[in-house]
């Protein structure tokens, strides 16, 4: 059997960290995809498909994200569809992160005032072009942070993906527990890991929060 | 696509589901009491005159939302025996789930403080009352009343969290799926059922705080 050196560990939680990161990419991603297109639904007149997110959200959001993971994991299965963890965990966190962003998004749409709307109709601007040159670009500075901030949450969803059997960094970690017996430095080395992925994130959201604070008072 | 689902099997296995069911509903009823508590104590620790209580109150707080809840949870259950802490898996579980609740409520509590206005506390402190009775009668219970709405949704939030605590095999509601489809090999029907039950107990969690909330503050309110 062979040992393993402390910079063993480290090197082997590194090399499955890109599998976090890879795996954190894709559900932001894929998540924005889908989101801008669940807030577009949201923030339209149709009843039918306000209701349609609205369920959509209020599913995503009071469901844990390991159940979501194990149903796109066991569910496309009897479908007939051969799904890898590697597939199932990007298409749950995919949709998992759209019913969150979207939900972020639709706030920061909401929070303009109406007259930005009213005023456009007035210049005789229709919907699509409201959309695209007034709503749009302002609601977009007001969402960066919290999206930002979200990520963070992306990141520390991915860790559930171990459980399905997708070998990123929390997996590796209890692989490497497994033939180590060291669990304190392992898992110590594995929270540390992540922090260092999430805190900039996290820092950078609030940095940004307060810079937009600052200029909306000085507007 | 010739498939069937076949949710009267899982009858068989009601009790499990029920057992689960009851065993994640105890699991959020403690963790959400201590973690209440717990974030009310990192608050005032985190507005504290002592700044070693303040640091370490921030450096928890960021620690915590930083690491994903599995790897704390792996942390506790692992980790600590590893250093003479011995506990069963639900001590593990409830000290990780409260752990993590602590932490984001001290942060959305510590929000709730920030906004008192300051003539409030001038006021109090011109009627002699110490910083503590300050605390606990002045600066506590509006601040709580401000971000109870975001207290509520980040106890629903451990409570959906709760479910990976099946991960060191404590029999709560997930666990008892997977138990189940592991026998009968039903797994979509059994997840689904699970998750279902998750979505009415977050439901039925929202309704039970806002009741909770409606007495607790319009009680307040005719006092005053």
């Amino acid at each position: 059997m062979s040992q393993f050196t402390d910079w063993d560990i480290l090197r082997n939680l590194l090399l499955a960290a890109r599998w976090t990161v890879l795996l954190s990419l894709i559900a932001f991603a894929g998540g924005s995809i889908v989101g801008l297109l669940l807030t577009f639904m949201r923030i339209s007149r149709r009843r039918s498909l306000i209701w349609v997110t609205r369920i959509y959200i209020e599913i995503f959001q009071g469901t844990p994200l390991l159940m979501q993971l194990f149903i796109a994991f066991f569910g496309l299965g009897l479908l007939g569809i051969d799904v890898s963890a590697w597939t199932a965990a990007a298409l749950a966190l995919t949709l998992f992160s759209s019913a969150f962003l979207s939900d972020i998004w639709r706030g920061c749409v909401e929070s303009l005032p109406k007259g930005q709307w009213e005023a456009s109709r007035c210049l005789g601007l229709n919907y699509l072009q409201t959309m695209r040159y007034i709503i749009l670009p302002q609601a977009l500075r007001i969402a960066i942070p919290p999206t930002v901030g979200f990520s963070v949450q992306i990141v520390k969803g991915t860790a559930l993906a171990s459980i399905i059997g997708f070998v990123e960094l929390t997996k590796a970690g209890t692989m490497l527990n497994n033939a180590t017996f060291e669990p304190f430095k392992v898992f110590a080395l594995v929270a540390l890991i992540y922090f260092l992925l999430c805190y900039p994130l996290s820092r950078a959201s609030q940095y940004l929060e307060e810079r937009l604070n600052v200029a909306g008072k000085r507007a | 696509m010739s498939y069937q689902l076949n949710f009267g099997a899982l009858l068989d296995y009601q009790d499990v589901l029920l057992d689960g069911l009851w065993m994640t509903v105890k699991l959020t009823l403690i963790s959400t009491v201590l973690g209440i508590l717990l974030g009310v104590l990192g608050a005032a620790a985190r507005r504290h005159r002592n700044a070693a209580l303040r640091h370490l109150s921030k450096a928890y707080v960021e620690l915590i939302r930083n690491t994903p809840f599995i790897v704390q949870l792996f942390f506790v259950f692992f980790g600590l025996p590893a250093i003479g802490i011995k506990m069963t898996a639900i001590e593990a579980g409830v000290l990780a789930l409260v752990i993590n609740l602590g932490a984001y409520l001290t942060e959305i509590i510590r929000a709730g403080i920030d906004a008192t206005p300051k003539g409030q506390l001038e006021a109090a402190r011109t009627l002699g009352l110490s910083s503590r009775q300050i605390f606990i009668r002045i600066v506590l219970p509006p601040a709580f009343q401000r971000v109870y709405s975001a207290v509520v949704s980040q106890c629903i939030i451990v409570m959906l969290g709760s479910a990976v605590v099946s991960q060191i095999s404590v029999p709560e509601l997930t666990f008892a799926a997977n138990f189940i489809q592991s026998r009968n090999f039903l797994s979509f029907e059994s997840y689904l059922v699970a998750a279902l039950f998750y979505l009415i107990l977050a439901f039925l969690m929202r309704l039970a705080f806002n009741l909770i909330g409606a007495r607790a503050f319009s009680r307040k309110e005719k006092t005053l």
